[in-house]
């Protein structure tokens, strides 16, 4: 600013390049945006009270007021005595001390649930190598078969000394896990080609067939695919064989996200301009040529934010299968809540869920923007 | 630019065309859009269409390299028939270039990967011998330093002479243009034309749709043009321009002068 006065006259200065003090800074952005008239300072003032609130209320119930153990008696039955007495004011999170094995890992053999416990960081791994575009390559489709396979050798042993647990046996967060990670596995390319099949124009029986399937099938709710798949698909089958719930419970998560994902990837098939297959015909490149460098890259680019918010959602719809007698983490909440000291104590385990399920679900949600930020960083427009 | 008609028709005599219509028809559902259009068109040969606009000649060119199929007649190119068959198909789009007006580029590949993706797919040369003919015909086209870049970071006319150099990667017998300087502003059309004059020195042969009347007196052996899907009159630019022998030619040029 000195600068300034001292060179009066002269147009340009290197002090007049920044913006006046009273522009930036945290009190220019506090003025500027939430008391910038009568109006917004009161609104900021109410709003600024209730989450203040809020946040004490949270903090004394489940921090300050809360239970972090409880008495057993001889038995080893819990003595929640404490916690209905501190009921409405503190938090019991004894409770998710005492089941958190049991919602983690379901029925899973006690002394085994190291094995299910691994298979959940196998598969965090797993999202976090895929997550960095620096990985890939060819290679990580390798990463994934192999991860996958120890993971199922994993689940159900039988060799290595491990015992063998079948599928009925499972539960928990692996079980959820296995539905979401096979489930967008599976489908996704499923839906890029059914996308790609429905707008064939020289395959008129193709086209037909991809139509007809997203249209059944986004046409039934997923209870319905999901009961179909438990109690129909058996009948339909030669006596005999016996593909067992878990799988049928997978396959029909497949069909049914694939649909879905199908008209997203549809969407950004039609976004693309006419002009990008044309050149990339006119250049002599193979169908799957043009499609696999020119049209997907494009096309699955313009689709990442829809794209991500059809996987969150099938994320969280994996609960569903609670209807088919499987055990998910949600459902071996339920299961835990059964036992009779810890009956009235669903908000904790509800929040506990809740923390697991937005975890993951955020992190989806944040790689998202970070890709789709550092995809069009390259590319200016 | 006698010397050059007289080299055509006599290339025109004895030699198998490079281009070959025959009596073709196109139909949009019911819309008539090309109406017995012939033209045969010699190697090295650089041919100049105009006309209105809608009257078909993005239609006829872009049924040269069966961007668009035709219902009726035939269309030779380099000796292959166009018809169903894919692997005729293939061998012609590899001979044939083209130049969109939109330019086209793929924008999420950088300037080197658009020249190299498809002398490396499709004529399955080694990367880096692609990489080095990319290299030369984008120093050829003047741009050698933009060759890391993406598309989205040129100019226009930058990136249309990406695009020309992209198709001049696959080493194609024919060149087709349809209308490449139209979506340009006028300091960038100039830099474009000279590299498309630089190319038909090269003796390339080139179908170019264009309402750039001194590049078609400067460049082209011939002017076809073209009214409601037929050709009305093709010769030398010369006595065409200044001797138009229709009605509906005469009102073209009328218009195209005023226009500029
Ligand atoms: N895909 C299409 N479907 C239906 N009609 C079309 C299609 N493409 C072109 N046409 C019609 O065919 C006729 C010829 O179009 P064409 O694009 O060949 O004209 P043009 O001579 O290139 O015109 P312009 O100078 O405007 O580019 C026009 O009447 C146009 O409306
Ligand atoms: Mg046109």
């Amino acid at each position: 600013m000195s600068e300034t006065t001292a060179t009066a006259g002269v147009i340009s200065t290197p002090a007049r390049d920044q913006p006046p003090a009273s522009l930036v800074g945290p009190w220019a952005w506090l003025r500027t945006n939430l008391f910038s008239s009568w109006w917004s300072t009161a609104v900021t003032l109410a709003l600024g009270y209730i989450i203040v609130r809020v946040i004490f209320d949270v903090v004394m119930w489940g921090v300050v007021n809360a239970i972090w153990t409880v008495p057993y008696n001889a038995n080893g039955v819990a003595d929640t005595g404490v916690c209905q007495l501190a009921k409405g004011s503190g938090a019991c999170w004894a409770l998710i001390a005492d089941k958190y094995r049991l919602v983690l890992f379901g029925r899973y053999p006690y002394y085994e649930q190291w094995r299910p416990a691994l298979v959940v960081v196998l598969f965090v791994g797993l999202y976090v190598v895929s997550a960095m575009r620096r990985f890939w390559r060819k290679e990580l489709l390798l990463v994934w078969l192999v991860t996958l396979t120890v993971i199922g050798i994993l689940m159900w042993g039988g060799i290595f000394g491990m015992t063998y647990v079948p599928e009925d046996s499972w539960g928990g967060l692996p079980i959820t896990l296995i539905l979401a990670t096979f489930g967008a596995a599976f489908s996704f390319p499923l839906a890029i080609l059914v996308a790609l099949g429905r707008r064939s124009r020289n395959l008129p029986a193709v086209k037909m067939l991809c139509v007809l399937y997203v249209e059944l099938i986004r046409g039934v709710p997923l209870i319905s695919v999901l009961f179909m798949a438990s109690v129909m698909f058996p009948l339909f089958m030669p006596a005999g064989v016996n593909v067992n719930k878990l799988l049928r419970a997978q396959i029909a998560f497949i069909l049914f996200a694939g649909a879905y994902l199908a008209e997203v990837v549809r969407g950004g098939l039609q976004a693309l301009p006419k002009g990008q297959g044309e050149a990339a015909d006119a250049l002599g490149l193979s169908y799957w040529q043009k499609t696999g460098f020119i049209i997907l890259p494009q096309a699955l680019r313009l689709v990442i934010p829809p794209l991500v918010n059809t996987f969150i959602g099938f994320f969280k719809d994996t609960s569903l299968v609670l209807i088919i007698g499987i055990f998910d983490l949600l459902t071996m909440g339920k299961v835990a809540l059964s036992d009779p000291p810890w009956q009235s104590f669903s908000t904790e385990m509800y929040v506990a869920l809740a923390v697991i399920y937005i975890a993951f679900c955020f992190a989806m949600s944040k790689y998202s923007r970070n890709l789709e930020r550092d995809l069009n960083r390259a590319r200016v427009r | 630019m006698s010397a050059a008609l007289q080299s055509s028709v006599d290339r025109g005599s004895n030699v198998e065309p490079a281009i070959l219509l025959d009596k073709v028809n196109k139909w949009y559902g019911s819309m008539h859009v090309l109406r017995d259009v012939s033209l045969s068109i010699a190697p090295s040969e650089r041919v100049v269409v105009c006309g209105p606009s809608g009257s078909g000649k993005s239609t006829m060119i872009r049924c040269i390299n069966r961007l668009e199929t035709h219902q009726e007649g035939r269309i030779v190119v380099d000796g292959t028939e166009l018809t169903d068959d894919t692997r005729a198909l293939d061998t012609i789009r590899r001979e044939v270039g083209m130049v969109f007006q939109s330019f086209n580029l793929f924008p999420h590949l950088t300037i080197l990967q658009n020249c190299t993706l498809a002398p490396i797919w499709v004529r399955k040369m080694p990367k880096a011998e692609a990489e080095d003919l990319a290299m030369d015909y984008l120093r050829r086209v003047k741009i050698p330093e933009q060759a890391s870049k993406y598309p989205g970071q040129l100019s226009g006319g930058q990136q249309q002479r990406v695009a020309i150099a992209r198709a001049l990667c696959m080493k194609p017998k024919i060149m087709l243009f349809d209308e490449p300087t139209s979506a340009l502003d006028p300091e960038m059309i100039k830099e474009v034309l000279d590299t498309m004059i630089g190319l038909a020195e090269t003796g390339m042969t080139m179908v170019c749709v264009t309402h750039e009347m001194g590049f078609a007196r400067q460049v082209a052996d011939r002017v076809v043009f073209m009214d409601r899907g037929e050709i009305v009159e093709s010769g030398e630019p010369k006595s065409l321009f200044e001797n138009p022998q229709t009605d509906r030619l005469k009102l073209f040029l009328s218009q195209i002068l005023r226009g500029h």
